[in-house]
């Protein structure tokens, strides 16, 4: 024992003897519950609680059918407090979570495995110890929801209200260190035939999510992760596997990986042929888009924000993008009359979040903030205007239509009130 | 010097050949499943009937299991609950596509009929997954197709037939090619949205 548990110990004694003698306890009884308070105490160490003064949470709901049954408000899933984020992690209990009105399956990792086969030479199974004994990879990739930010839903209307703050307007993206097996490593100890060009992957949970993904992907860079910020995985995200598909559509990160199955074309799942193909004006539908475009928001001063007055304040935000690294963000503090290079904080990862951060005095007059990302492509966050061109459409209609409009990444707007509210000025 | 400079080379071309011929590199890792294992496992339909198992059903069949099974949360004709979606509708659902409120049903909005048996057979019903026998799903999806004007009351749907069945909505995606899928770069596709 050393010396700073003996004291610790002597302290807590006395302490337990003199509640003891509060409650007019006898002293024999002293020495036997001395001991169960110790542990009691160690306990509370055990696993770290953040301060009772911080109280950034998640929103919205999991859609779940009792609420329904109740007639209460349902959201689409739970949005990431952006507005309270520093640096480019998201703490893992506050990744956004989308599961289509499923609670998380709550599986045993000794019972879970994970199964290759289709068209391959040597169809393989894998315990989650066996995944864990092979060479691994340590990347930092966003996972992002392809209807985030998109004017209604998923978020609904709370995305366009004009009290909006960035996780009503950009909270279906969370940005993870992830640790897991190169899907490549896996797909070579099977041994992919050459007819294979696609893989169906499948997770575990009630209504056993499959999605299609072109097998270039699985090639590159997706990985099977059971490692995410310094601990498994949560339940959440896919305990004990998921699957990363970095840059990719969110649909395409399959939680609680169980099967990959390797076959020569898509297999029109039900999510990928049904939900999330996005409507265009005539009528047709986007579908198997997967990379989500450069994109980025102003976390502070943002939506729901108070400037304390005039002065000095640092603007900060977030970028990312699904081709690659974040090459550049401008902010601009006059409504997108001047730009000025933001600064970029390490670390600067392919397919991350990327923190930046722009110095500002405000003079307390009514203005315009605006962020727009360029990544390493060249490829510039467009304008609403210029998603609307793309789409063939007004702006009228990406901000009416029912539908989610999927990989929306226009410039948001926050609109710095004299009073000192921020307000969403997309709207 | 020279002779290293040879060696790695000769490694190097080793680790080319041993990543094209994948052959398996780490023992004792992962082990062959069985066939039973696999089948077992082996839940996914192919758009063109793969892995359909042998059954059969019609809507006549269906309408009973529907009701016992699925009303509950879709409603008694399919049109849909506080927890389930609609699932009835045919081709007038496709006129709403160009409209601000569209709407998807398997009838107006679905491609393929295959993607009807998977989704029944894996996910439903509702904290139940997985316990529908082969013709409960055939019948179930012939139901729900028959409800929607798709076919007709008798039509008997199986491995041959299901895969036949022609969706209102099968045009209504883009890239129509299943060959321009894969590659948004050649697809010429900006900031995620492709032509």
């Amino acid at each position: 024992m050393n010396p700073k548990q003996t004291d610790r110990r002597r302290f807590l004694k006395n302490g337990a003897a003199l509640a003891g003698l509060a409650v007019g306890a006898s002293a024999s009884a002293l020495p036997a519950a001395a001991e169960p308070a110790l542990e009691k105490v160690d306990e509370l160490h055990l696993y770290g609680e953040r301060s009772h003064y911080v109280t950034a949470v998640r929103n919205g709901s999991i859609n779940n059918p009792e609420r329904r049954l109740k007639d209460e408000p349902v959201a689409f899933g739970l949005r990431t407090p952006l507005q309270d984020s520093v640096g480019m992690i998201t703490p893992s209990s506050l990744h956004f979570t989308i599961s289509h009105g499923f609670e998380p399956p709550d599986i045993d990792p000794k019972e879970h495995h994970l199964l290759i086969h289709g068209m391959v030479d040597r169809p393989l199974i894998f315990s989650v110890d066996e995944i864990k004994r092979l060479p691994f990879v340590t990347r930092f990739h966003f996972v992002e929801c392809h209807g985030n930010s998109s004017p209604r839903g998923p978020g609904g209307d709370a995305r366009i209200a004009a009290n909006a703050t960035p996780q009503e307007t950009h909270g279906f993206t969370s940005c993870s260190q992830w640790t897991g097996v190169l899907l490549s490593t896996l797909l070579k100890e099977a041994g992919v035939q050459k007819t294979a060009t696609w893989i169906i992957a499948e997770g575990a949970d009630e209504p056993k999510h499959s999605k299609s993904i072109p097998i270039g992907k699985a090639w590159d860079d997706a990985l099977v992760a059971y490692g995410q910020n310094g601990e498994p995985v949560r339940p959440e995200q896919g305990f004990p596997l998921r699957l990363i598909v970095p840059g990719w559509q969110g649909i395409n990160n399959v939680k609680w990986l169980r099967r990959i199955d390797l076959v020569d074309e898509p297999y029109m799942a039900m999510m990928e042929t049904s939900r999330y193909p996005s409507m265009r004006l005539d009528g047709k539908s986007r579908w198997f888009e997967f990379e989500l475009g450069p994109k980025s928001v102003i976390t502070r001063p943002a939506g729901g924000y108070k400037m304390p007055g005039p002065g000095f304040h640092e603007i900060t935000g977030l970028a990312w993008s699904g081709a690659g690294a974040v090459k550049r963000v401008e902010v601009s503090t006059d409504g997108g009359r001047t730009w000025k290079d933001a600064q970029l904080h390490d670390p600067i990862a392919r397919k991350a979040h990327t923190r930046f951060s722009s110095p500002w005095t405000w003079d307390g007059k009514e203005t315009i903030l605006l962020s727009r990302c360029t990544d390493d492509q060249s490829t510039v966050q467009p304008t609403i205007a210029q998603v609307a061109k793309l789409w063939n459409a007004d702006i009228d209609f990406l901000l009416k239509t029912q539908q989610v409009v999927g990989d929306f990444n226009a410039i948001q707007p926050w609109k710095v009130n004299a009073d000192g509210s921020v307000q969403n000025a997309l709207v | 010097m020279r002779l290293s400079k040879l060696f790695s080379g000769a490694i190097f071309l080793l680790a080319a050949n041993v990543a094209l011929a994948q052959t398996p590199s780490y023992s004792n890792v992962g082990r062959t499943p069985t066939k039973e294992e696999i089948q077992a496992w082996d839940i996914s339909i192919g758009p063109d009937g793969k892995g359909l198992p042998a059954g059969q059903g019609t809507a006549k069949d269906g309408a009973p299991i529907f009701a016992a099974k699925c009303a509950v949360c879709h409603g008694a004709q399919g049109e849909g609950g506080k927890i389930g979606p609609r699932v009835v509708g045919g081709i007038a659902d496709t006129e709403t596509l160009t409209t601000l409120k569209p709407v998807r049903t398997v009838g107006g909005y679905w491609p393929y009929a295959t993607s009807v048996y998977d989704f029944i057979h894996r996910a439903m019903p509702r904290d139940q997954s997985g316990t529908l026998t082969p013709n409960e799903v055939y019948a179930l999806t012939a139901f729900i197709l028959f409800k929607s004007g798709i076919i007709q009351e008798g039509d008997v749907l199986d491995q041959k037939t299901l895969p036949k069945v022609k969706m209102p909505n099968r045009n209504g995606f883009v890239p129509a090619r299943f060959e321009d899928i894969p590659d948004e770069h050649k697809r010429g596709c900006t900031q995620g949205i492709c032509p």
